[in-house]
């Protein structure tokens, strides 16, 4: 462009590279404070329980080193416990964040919207059937599309940042809790225990042989989400400036769902549905990084939240322990009532 | 850049699910030249807008974009060479002013060119040009109506396209800021000749602003030119159903429409209203 002259020119550059990257570092040192705040909060998981390991010897035990007793429990018991939680939070807090931003709702996140029952209905489908966990899993992840493909036909029309949305993913959502319940009075008791303990969401079960696969898929999928950050940033705006900028709006879309809903799919499967983590984590994030879209601090506030209810759940009835499913939906509760009330508030005032 | 990219639309039928708004229409879109698309509400103009911008897609004929078929060229490649501004442009909750403006960008870049110095100088020029510097750090939500409309084409300028569709760009301004976006937009045209449509309400700034008129009425052309030539009592009667008298603009010597509206008398050649002849307004008169 030639227009205004040169040194005005240098001086608009000048605000708008400090601006950009005032924004740029707020959201670095947000995304430091979380991971340092993950890390610390990780430690501190392993490190407490019915057998206490001191903190500064929680690292050295991840390792390897310290006596028999501590690295045993370390690696058989806490550890895996404290990653599947890590990994399960993070691909709720990053589907939930891709939803959220898709639709231009925060209503619209896949614990409210019922794909995280069509999930688990599929998951408990599965377990009833002893199937495997790779079965179980892609049967989740089944479950949550098949959701997903009813909400788009019941409740699209030229746009999805309605109550229309919201009221039909609830209605779909008592649906699938209504088919998870029949099939269990339909199980042998000890399978309806064991499905009924994964439905509330639950890291005590989580293995090794389970962390592996969903910490690969998760690389995967996150990849796939930061690839398409660029496109889902202009679809934040409205579709006809999206189009009007150069993306294919349906296309990018779709893509940009199918990586929620699979990393929700994945979560799922993992620990069973943890309630309103996903519909939690990205509004904290974005208020912390005061950046419109901000998916790795979703991600890592995610994992933040599980870890934490976890670690109370543990810990505050001991030896009693309580799901973690429990806790995120106590705290998420009242943030959805409040956010329901507020939506209403703005549609009456329209 | 001096107008070397093409817009035309041939026998274009648009509609919205069953309901046609465009029924056949042809149109060329002079380049590097300011073309003003004007009519009464509803009557397809937006529409026609859309079509052109690749929003809409015909169910009948196409849209021409240096002679090819817009909706078989690549939509990112369109977007580096046409740019949109939408009647309602709508913002993510808490973007900042020069973030809004950044993303106007889109186009230009790709996974692995994600942000250059030509990107922060488009940006850096559009904010400077829409007198937006100012508001750079603040979020988006908290401006007025009126700045927001110049953020907005901050961020189609930055875009930096030279052919540019503008959906009512002047709505929610006052009226010194509708003649500075006008100028704004006359500099691109004549600096950098840019081709600029624009879909405008007031019939005299399209006089003005523009060098090619079409006037459209329920989905169709009912004239086109420079509007010198075009611009008669009788069109606007067609086009608005408005009782007006055209005079030469004091200060373009463009046409200058003036309507008579239902409570004054405008017999053909007789005395203008004169308010010093008149003790209060004709409107106070009649109660």
């Amino acid at each position: 462009m030639t227009r205004g002259n040169p040194r005005a020119i240098v001086r608009a550059r000048v605000i708008v590279s400090s601006v950009r990257s005032s924004t740029r570092i707020r959201q670095l040192r947000v995304g430091l404070a979380l991971a340092l705040g993950l890390a610390v909060t990780f430690s501190v998981s392993v490190s407490i329980g019915d057998f206490s390991i001191p903190l500064l010897d929680v690292v050295p035990a991840m390792l390897g080193f310290g006596d028999e007793g501590s690295v045993f429990v370390v690696h058989e018991l806490r550890l895996p416990r404290a990653l599947a939680g890590t990994l399960v939070g993070l691909a709720f807090g990053l589907s939930g964040a891709i939803f959220q931003s898709v639709a231009r709702n925060s209503l619209a996140s896949p614990d409210i919207l019922g794909i995280t029952a069509g999930a688990s209905a599929a998951a408990v489908l599965a377990i009833l059937a002893g199937a495997s966990f790779a079965a179980l899993a892609f049967s989740a992840f089944g479950g949550a599309l098949v959701l997903s493909v009813a909400i788009y036909v019941l409740a699209y029309k030229r746009g999805v940042s309605s109550y229309r949305f919201v009221l039909v993913g609830i209605g779909l959502s008592s649906m699938a809790v209504a088919l998870t319940s029949y099939l269990i009075t339909r199980a042998d008791i000890y399978e309806a225990a064991e499905a009924n303990v994964w439905m509330i969401g639950s890291l005590n079960a989580v293995g090794w042989e389970t962390i592996r696969p969903v910490a690969i898929v998760l690389g995967l999928l996150a990849s796939l989400a930061l690839i398409l950050v660029g496109r889902l940033r202009v679809l934040q705006l409205n579709d006809d400036m999206a189009k009007g900028l150069g993306v294919g709006v349906e296309r990018s879309r779709l893509s940009l769902l199918l990586v929620a809903v699979a990393l929700v799919a994945v979560g799922t499967a993992a620990s069973g549905p943890i309630a309103f983590v996903a519909f939690l984590a990205p509004p904290i994030a974005r208020r912390l990084a005061r950046a419109p879209l901000s998916l790795v601090p979703a991600a890592l506030v995610g994992a933040l939240i599980v870890l934490l209810a976890d670690m109370v759940g543990r810990r505050a009835f001991a030896p009693t322990e309580i799901p973690v499913g429990i806790f995120t939906g106590l705290c998420g509760a009242p943030y959805f009532l409040w956010l329901l009330a507020r939506a209403n508030r703005k549609e009456l005032a329209k | 850049m001096t107008g070397v990219h093409s817009l035309k639309g041939e026998h274009l039928q648009l509609a919205y699910d069953q309901r046609t708004v465009v029924a056949d229409l042809s149109v060329v879109i002079p380049p590097g030249r300011v073309t003003a698309i004007v009519g009464a509400n509803a009557c397809g103009k937006s529409t026609l807008l859309r079509g052109l911008a690749r929003l809409l897609k015909p169910k009948v004929g196409t849209v021409y974009l240096d002679g090819r078929d817009i909706h078989r060229t690549p939509t990112k490649e369109v977007a580096t060479r046409l740019g949109l501004l939408p009647q309602t442009p709508a913002s993510p909750e808490g973007i900042t002013v020069a973030d809004l403006v950044a993303r106007g960008r889109y186009p230009h870049q790709s996974l692995f060119r994600q942000w250059t110095p030509t990107d922060e100088r488009a940006v850096a020029s559009a904010m400077s040009a829409t007198e937006i510097l100012d508001l750079a750090a603040r979020p988006v939500d908290e401006l007025s109506g009126g700045q927001r409309q110049r953020v907005w084409i901050a961020m189609a300028l930055a875009q930096d396209t030279e052919i540019m569709l503008l959906d009512e760009p002047t709505t929610f301004l006052d009226l010194a800021h509708q003649v500075e976006i006008l100028d704004l937009l006359t500099d691109l045209n004549r600096q950098e000749g840019r081709t600029i449509v624009l879909v405008l309400h007031d019939l005299n700034h399209a006089c003005r602003y523009s060098h090619h008129l079409i006037a459209m009425r329920e989905g169709t052309i009912v004239a086109q030119g420079p509007p010198p030539a075009v611009v008669t009592c009788d069109l606007v009667q067609e086009v608005f159903g408005l009782r007006c008298r055209v005079s030469p603009d004091p200060v373009s010597h463009t046409p200058m429409v003036i309507p008579i509206g239902r409570h004054l008398n405008a017999s053909a050649g007789g005395p203008a209203f004169d308010p010093a002849q008149t003790p209060a307004s004709p409107l106070e008169q009649r109660s």
